[in-house]
C-alpha cells in the first residue's frame, strides 16, 4: 500500500501533516489496518504540553490496544471529538477525517528525523 | 511440542479469502477476514461459517462405553440415552478441576463422539486412554476430521438448501447423518455463538468443497476466530484456558448444571461435591464495563482493594460496551454489586450482570 506523499510518517505508524506551525498528526492506513475496527480512541485534552516520543493516548480494536506517541514537541491546539462518538472513522479515512491531534511546533527540526511517505512504505514492507 | 504451527483442511481457502491467520492453540487459525464486528454482526443477523477444524474428536465404541464415560465425565450419560443426542460436560482431574469441556454426542449403539478443545487435545487424549478399560475402542478422528460451524438466523436455511429433499433439521442438541451438496456430514445442532445453527463434521479431503458450497450462499459469510469470540462471550459461554482450567472447580466456574447433583462415582465427584457443600470462595461473574475494554488478567477492584481478575473480557459489538468474566468473591457475586477494572493507567467502574449479555439472538427467540 502506498501512503501520500503530502507528509511525513513515524516509525510508531504516525503521520504528520504540517501547515505553518500546526501539525495536524493521525494514524497510518497501514497501522489502523493492523489495528482492524477501532472502537475507542483516548486523547489528551487541548491546551497539554507533549515533549516528542510522549505517550498522549491511545487506541483501540476489539483485539489489540496501542499507545499513540508524539512524533513532535508542542502544546495541543486541537482535538479530534469527533472520534469519540464515532472512532470507525480512523479506520474508513485515517489520513483524513480520522485525525486525532494538532499540535503548536515547537521545534521544526525534529520533523527531519520522520521518514517520507516512500520511507515508511519500504519501513513497513521490511516489516 | 513442536514450533510448526499445524494447518486444517480449509487453510488454503482462507489465504484465498485474505484472512488474517494467527497462531492458535499450536494451529495457524484465521481470527478475521472482513473484520471482528462485521463478522460477528453478520452471525448476529444473517449467517457466519467458522472453520473450526482445529478441535479434537474421539470416537469411543465397545459394550463398556457407557459405563466408561459415565465415571470419566461429569454430566449424566442417562440424558443422551437415544441415539443423536448430544449434551455439554466436563472432565475433571481428581481434585475436581477442569481438565477440558466437552461435548460427547451419543452418534451409534455403544458409540460416543467427544469433541473437545485444541489446546487440551494430547492432555485429553491421554487421560482418556490411561483411564479407559483394554477392551474399548479410543480413536483420535481429529487428524482426518473437518468442523465447520454455520451459524446464524440463517443457517437452517442454508443446511437445508445444501442437504436437498428428505432433510429433517435436527432437534436442538442432537446429530444426524446427512448429505449436503453431496458430501457425507454429521450434522449437529449445537454451537459458540448464541445463534441457531449447526456444527458439520466431514472428512478432510471433502472440507474444501462443503465450505465453497456453503460460502456460495450470499447470506453466509466467513467468520474468524475473533468474532467467534465476541461472539461467545456475549451469550457468556465460558472459554476454557480463560474462564476455567486446572486450578478451577465447576461450582465456582458457575458450572454445576453440569455436574448432576444426583450423580456419584465419576472422577472428582467427591471433591465437587465438597466444593458443593462449603460454598465456593470465589466465583464467575459477568461484568459490563463502560467505555474501555477489559481484558484477561486484569484487575478487579472493590472499594479499593483487588479482590479478583477478569477471565475473559472484549468489546460487545452488539451492546457496544465493554464485557467481562471475572472471577470475584462468592460474597461479592450478586447481580448489581459495583467494581471496578484496573485497565492500564486508569480505573473503569464494572457491575455484575448475570450473563447472557445478549439475550436478543435466534436462539431465545
Amino acid at each position: 500500500m502506498a501512503h501520500p506523499s503530502d507528509r511525513v510518517y513515524s516509525k510508531e505508524h504516525e503521520w504528520v501533516m504540517v501547515d505553518g506551525d500546526v501539525a495536524t498528526i493521525g494514524i497510518s492506513d497501514f497501522a489502523q489496518d493492523q489495528l482492524g475496527e477501532v472502537v475507542y480512541v483516548d486523547l489528551p485534552s487541548e491546551g497539554d504540553s507533549l515533549a516528542s516520543g510522549d505517550s498522549f493516548g491511545e487506541i483501540e480494536s476489539v483485539k489489540s490496544v496501542s499507545e499513540l506517541f508524539a512524533p513532535v514537541s508542542g502544546e495541543i491546539v486541537e482535538v479530534n471529538s469527533a472520534l469519540d462518538d464515532a472512532p470507525e472513522i480512523v479506520n474508513s479515512d485515517p489520513h483524513g477525517a480520522g485525525w486525532m491531534i494538532k499540535i503548536r511546533v515547537n521545534d521544526a527540526s525534529e520533523l527531519d528525523g520522520l521518514l517520507s511517505a516512500e520511507d515508511y512504505d519500504a519501513f513497513i514492507t521490511e516489516g | 511440542m513442536s514450533d510448526a504451527l499445524k494447518r486444517t483442511p480449509l487453510y488454503e481457502e482462507h489465504l484465498a479469502l485474505g484472512a488474517r491467520m494467527v497462531p492458535f492453540a499450536g494451529w495457524e487459525m484465521p481470527v478475521q477476514y472482513s473484520g471482528i464486528i462485521e463478522e460477528h454482526k453478520s452471525v448476529r443477523s444473517s449467517a457466519g461459517v467458522f472453520d473450526v477444524s482445529h478441535m479434537a474428536e474421539f470416537r469411543v465404541f465397545g459394550f463398556g462405553a457407557f459405563d466408561f464415560l459415565q465415571g470419566l465425565l461429569t454430566n449424566d450419560l442417562h440424558r443422551i440415552g437415544e441415539l443423536g443426542q448430544a449434551q455439554y460436560t466436563l472432565m475433571l482431574d481428581d481434585e475436581g478441576h477442569i481438565i477440558d469441556d466437552l461435548i460427547v454426542y451419543h452418534t451409534g449403539d455403544l458409540e460416543y463422539l467427544i469433541i473437545a478443545n485444541a489446546g487440551n487435545a494430547e492432555t485429553d487424549f491421554a487421560w482418556i486412554t490411561s483411564h479407559a478399560p483394554a477392551d474399548l475402542e479410543i480413536v483420535d478422528e481429529s487428524e482426518r476430521t473437518a468442523l465447520i460451524a454455520l451459524q446464524g438466523p440463517k443457517a437452517l436455511n442454508v443446511a437445508a438448501e445444501l442437504a436437498g429433499a428428505g432433510w429433517e433439521t435436527p432437534a436442538r442438541f442432537t446429530i444426524a447423518e446427512a448429505s449436503l451438496d453431496t458430501v457425507p456430514t454429521l450434522v449437529a445442532r449445537t454451537g459458540y455463538t448464541g445463534e441457531d445453527g449447526v456444527e458439520i463434521l466431514c472428512g478432510a479431503s471433502d472440507a474444501p468443497r462443503l465450505w465453497r458450497a456453503i460460502l456460495s450462499f450470499p447470506e453466509v459469510n466467513p467468520a474468524g476466530l475473533g468474532a467467534r469470540d465476541t461472539l461467545r462471550l456475549e451469550m457468556g459461554y465460558p472459554l476454557y484456558g480463560n474462564d476455567m482450567d486446572r486450578s478451577i472447580d465447576p461450582i465456582s466456574a458457575g458450572l454445576g448444571w453440569v455436574v448432576p447433583k444426583h450423580k456419584t462415582g465419576f472422577i472428582g465427584s467427591e471433591a465437587v461435591a465438597k466444593v458443593r457443600e462449603a460454598g465456593p470462595e470465589s466465583k464467575l461473574v459477568g461484568l459490563t464495563v463502560a467505555g474501555a475494554i477489559p481484558r484477561p488478567g486484569m484487575s478487579v477492584l472493590h472499594e479499593g482493594e483487588v479482590v479478583g481478575k477478569v477471565a475473559s473480557g472484549t468489546f460487545s459489538p452488539t451492546l457496544e460496551t465493554g464485557i467481562a468474566t471475572a472471577y470475584v468473591p462468592a460474597a461479592l457475586s450478586a447481580p448489581g454489586t459495583r467494581f471496578e477494572v484496573e485497565i492500564r493507567k486508569k480505573t473503569v467502574a464494572a457491575v455484575v450482570v448475570k450473563p447472557p449479555f445478549v439475550s436478543t439472538t435466534s436462539l431465545s427467540a
